[in-house]
C-alpha cells in the first residue's frame, strides 16, 4: 500500500486511486475480522452447547426426561435437592474434601524442598535426579501398582483413602516439575543476598523463595486438588468394595445406575460434580493458565 | 572444583571449607529425603517387584509361585481380550491423540486472530476441559444417547440417520474421541502460549519475502512451535496408553449396568468390546480377579512402551535440563 503512494505521483487522479485501494483493503480487512469472528463465535456455541444441553435436562420432570424434549416445559429446580436424597451427595463430598485437601497440603510438604533443591541448589548428580523426576512424572501407575497395592493391602488400608493421600507425604513428580519450573524463573540475585546475610539454605528458601513463587505454588496445589477432585482410578481401585468411602467421581460413576435411571437426575448430580472446579477456576483464573502453560514448557 | 579452591585460597581454610561443603552436602540431603524415600518406595521397588511377580502366579493369598514365562506365554498366544484390549488402546493412541493436536492447534490458532474477545475465547474453549471426566463421560452419554439424547433429536429434525453412538461398536471409540476434543482446552492453552511466542520479526521478514500462508506456517510457525508440539504428542502418547476413566464410565452407562470397573464380563469394554482398554484388562485381572502375576505381566509390557515413548521426550528434553535458556 504504502509503495503505492510513494510511487504514484500526488494528484486528484491518483489520491482517488488510492481512496479507493484504501478502502478496499479496509473492507477486507473488516470481512477477514468477521469471518474469524464468525467461526469463532460457531465454535464457541459447539463447545458450550454441552453445558446448555444438561442444563435444560437437569430441570427437566421425570415425566419429561423420558422424552426426546430439549427445552423444560416446567422448570425443576428440585431436582438439584432430590440428588441428595437419593444418593449420599454429602458423604461423598466429604470424602472427597478430605481426600484433595490432605493430598495437596501433604504433595507441598514434600515436593516444595524437593524442588528447591532440584532448581536452586547446586549438587552433583542434579541433573539425573531430575531426569529421575520426568520418568516417574511418565510412567504410566498402572506399571507399578501391583506391588503397591499389596503393600496397602499388607498394611490393611485398602478400602479406605490413604493409599491415594499418603505416597504425597514422599513427593509428587508432576508438582516437582511444575514447583522446580517456577522456581526456575526467579533470578538467583535475591537467595545470594539472602546467602550472604548468613541466611540458612531453609531460611533462604521459606522467607525468600516461596514469597516470590507463590502464584506458582498456588497453581500447582490447584492442579493437584483437582487431580484428585477428578481422580477416578485411585478410588475405584482402592474403595470401589467400600461404599462409606465412595468420592463423587465414584458416586457419579455409579449414580444412574444405582439410584436413577431418568437423565434429569443425572444431569444434575453431574452439574453439581462440575459445579466447584468451574467456581474456583473462575476466581483464579489467571493463576491457572499462567500454571497451564508452564506445563507445557519447550521440551 | 579443587583448582577453584586453591585458587581462592585467600578465603577461608580449606577444613572450614570442607566443614561448608559437607554442611551443604547434608543440606542437600535434607530437602531431598522424602522425596528420595518416594523414589524408593513408590517407583525403583514396585517396578522390579513388578517384574518380579510377572514371572509368578499370585494371587494375595498364597505366597507367589514361579511359573517362568506362563504369564507372557498366555499373553501372547492364549488372550483373545488382551488382544481386544490393547488393539482398542492402539486405536486411540493412533487417532484420539493426534485428532486432539490438530484440533488443538486449529483452535489455537483461530484464538490468535480474534482480534477482540480473546481472553473470552480463551476461557470458553479451555471450559470443557475443566469438567471432572466421569462428569463429561456422563454428559456425553446422555447428549449421544440414540433414544433421547439432544443430537440424535437434532439429527432427526433435519432429517439425518441417528446412530447409535456409544452404544454401536463402531461409533463407540469415535464417540469418545468427540469427547477428548471437547475436552483440548488444556492442549489449547499450552499451543496458544507458544504461538504467540512466535517472534513477530520472523513473520515481517517472511511477508517481505511474499510467502503463502502455508509456506508461513510451514517455515515460521512449525519451527518455533515444535519442541511444544513434541512435549505436547508424548504426555498425549502417555495419557493415552492408560486411557481408563472414560472408557469405563461410557461402557457402564450407556450399558445401563452398576459395574464399575467391570465386575460383570459379558458387559465388558461395551458394546462388543469396543471400549475395553489395556488398562482396564489390567485392573479387572489383577484387582477384581486377582491374577497378580498376569497383571504384573501386563504391566511389565506396558512399562516398555511407555518406556519407549519416554526415551523419545528425555533425548529432546536436553534443553530442559541443561539450563532454562535452552539448546535445541
Amino acid at each position: 500500500m504504502s509503495t503505492a503512494t510513494a510511487t504514484v505521483p500526488r494528484g486528484v487522479t491518483a489520491r482517488g486511486i488510492d481512496t479507493r485501494g484504501n478502502r478496499r483493503a479496509k473492507r477486507r480487512k473488516r470481512l477477514g475480522f468477521v469471518a474469524d469472528h464468525a467461526v469463532g463465535i460457531a465454535v464457541a456455541v459447539v463447545f458450550l452447547a454441552p453445558f446448555v444441553f444438561i442444563v435444560l435436562q437437569s430441570f427437566m420432570t421425570s415425566q419429561q426426561a423420558l422424552t426426546g424434549d430439549l427445552w423444560p416445559q416446567s422448570w425443576h429446580p428440585g431436582n438439584y435437592v432430590e440428588v441428595f436424597t437419593k444418593a449420599p451427595m454429602w458423604l461423598y463430598l466429604r470424602n472427597t474434601l478430605l481426600y484433595a485437601t490432605l493430598a495437596t497440603v501433604f504433595m507441598l510438604l514434600s515436593s516444595i524442598p524437593a524442588a528447591y533443591a532440584l532448581s536452586r541448589l547446586q549438587w552433583k548428580g542434579r541433573n539425573v535426579a531430575f531426569v529421575v523426576v520426568l520418568m516417574m512424572m511418565m510412567l504410566p501407575p498402572q506399571v507399578t501398582q501391583v506391588p503397591i497395592y499389596v503393600m496397602w493391602t499388607h498394611l490393611h488400608l485398602t478400602g479406605t483413602l490413604w493409599p491415594m493421600i499418603l505416597p504425597n507425604l514422599l513427593g509428587d513428580a508432576f508438582s516437582i516439575f511444575l514447583l522446580r519450573q517456577f522456581f526456575l524463573t526467579i533470578p538467583q540475585e535475591y537467595a545470594d543476598a539472602a546467602r550472604v546475610d548468613g541466611c540458612s539454605e531453609w531460611r533462604v528458601m521459606t522467607k525468600v523463595i516461596l514469597p516470590m513463587a507463590k502464584p506458582g505454588i498456588a497453581a500447582t496445589a490447584m492442579f493437584m486438588f483437582f487431580f484428585c477432585w477428578n481422580d477416578f482410578y485411585g478410588p475405584i481401585l482402592y474403595t470401589s468394595e467400600n461404599p462409606d468411602n465412595w468420592t463423587i467421581s465414584l458416586g457419579l460413576a455409579s449414580f444412574r445406575n444405582l439410584y436413577q435411571v431418568q437423565w434429569n437426575l443425572t444431569m444434575a448430580a453431574t452439574i453439581l460434580a462440575m459445579l466447584p472446579v468451574l467456581i474456583v477456576f473462575f476466581l483464579a483464573q489467571k493463576v491457572f493458565v499462567e500454571g497451564i502453560t508452564l506445563t507445557g514448557v519447550k521440551g | 572444583m579443587t583448582i577453584a579452591i586453591e585458587t581462592r585460597s585467600v578465603g577461608p581454610t580449606r577444613p572450614a571449607l570442607r566443614a561448608k561443603r559437607r554442611r551443604q552436602r547434608l543440606t542437600v540431603l535434607a530437602f531431598l529425603t522424602p522425596w528420595l524415600l518416594g523414589v524408593a518406595i513408590f517407583f525403583v521397588y514396585p517396578l522390579i517387584d513388578t517384574i518380579y511377580l510377572s514371572f509368578t502366579r499370585y494371587d494375595l493369598l498364597s505366597p507367589p509361585k514361579w511359573t517362568g514365562l506362563t504369564n507372557y506365554r498366555f499373553m501372547f498366544t492364549k488372550d483373545p481380550q488382551v488382544v481386544q484390549a490393547a488393539y482398542n488402546t492402539l486405536w486411540l493412541v493412533a487417532i484420539l491423540v493426534p485428532a486432539r493436536m490438530l484440533f488443538g492447534l486449529a483452535v489455537a490458532t483461530l484464538v490468535t486472530r480474534l482480534k477482540s474477545g480473546l481472553g473470552l475465547f480463551r476461557t470458553v474453549f479451555y471450559l470443557p476441559a475443566l469438567v471432572p471426566p466421569v462428569a463429561g463421560v456422563l454428559a456425553f452419554v446422555f447428549l449421544f444417547n440414540p433414544a433421547t439424547g439432544p443430537v440424535n433429536q437434532i439429527l432427526g429434525a433435519l432429517g439425518l440417520p441417528q446412530p447409535l453412538w456409544f452404544n454401536d461398536p463402531t461409533l463407540s471409540k469415535p464417540s469418545l474421541v468427540m469427547l477428548g476434543l471437547w475436552g483440548v482446552g488444556d492442549l489449547m492453552i499450552i499451543f496458544l502460549a507458544s504461538l504467540l511466542d512466535v517472534p513477530k520479526e520472523q513473520y515481517e521478514a517472511a511477508a517481505l519475502d511474499g510467502v503463502n500462508p502455508w509456506q508461513r506456517f510451514r517455515y515460521v510457525t512449525l519451527p518455533n512451535i515444535s519442541p511444544v508440539l513434541m512435549f505436547a504428542a508424548i504426555t498425549g502418547v502417555i495419557a493415552a496408553l492408560q486411557y481408563f476413566t472414560e472408557a469405563v464410565v461410557a461402557a457402564s452407562v450407556a450399558s445401563g449396568q452398576a459395574t464399575t470397573g467391570g465386575g460383570n464380563s459379558a458387559l465388558l469394554g461395551y458394546p462388543e468390546g469396543s471400549t475395553l482398554t489395556y488398562a482396564q484388562w489390567l485392573y479387572v485381572m489383577g484387582f477384581k480377579n486377582y491374577y497378580l502375576g498376569y497383571a504384573s505381566a501386563l504391566a511389565v509390557v506396558m512399562f516398555v512402551v511407555s518406556l519407549g515413548v519416554t526415551l523419545i521426550l528425555l533425548r529432546r528434553a536436553r534443553s530442559l535440563v541443561y539450563g532454562a535458556e535452552g539448546t535445541r
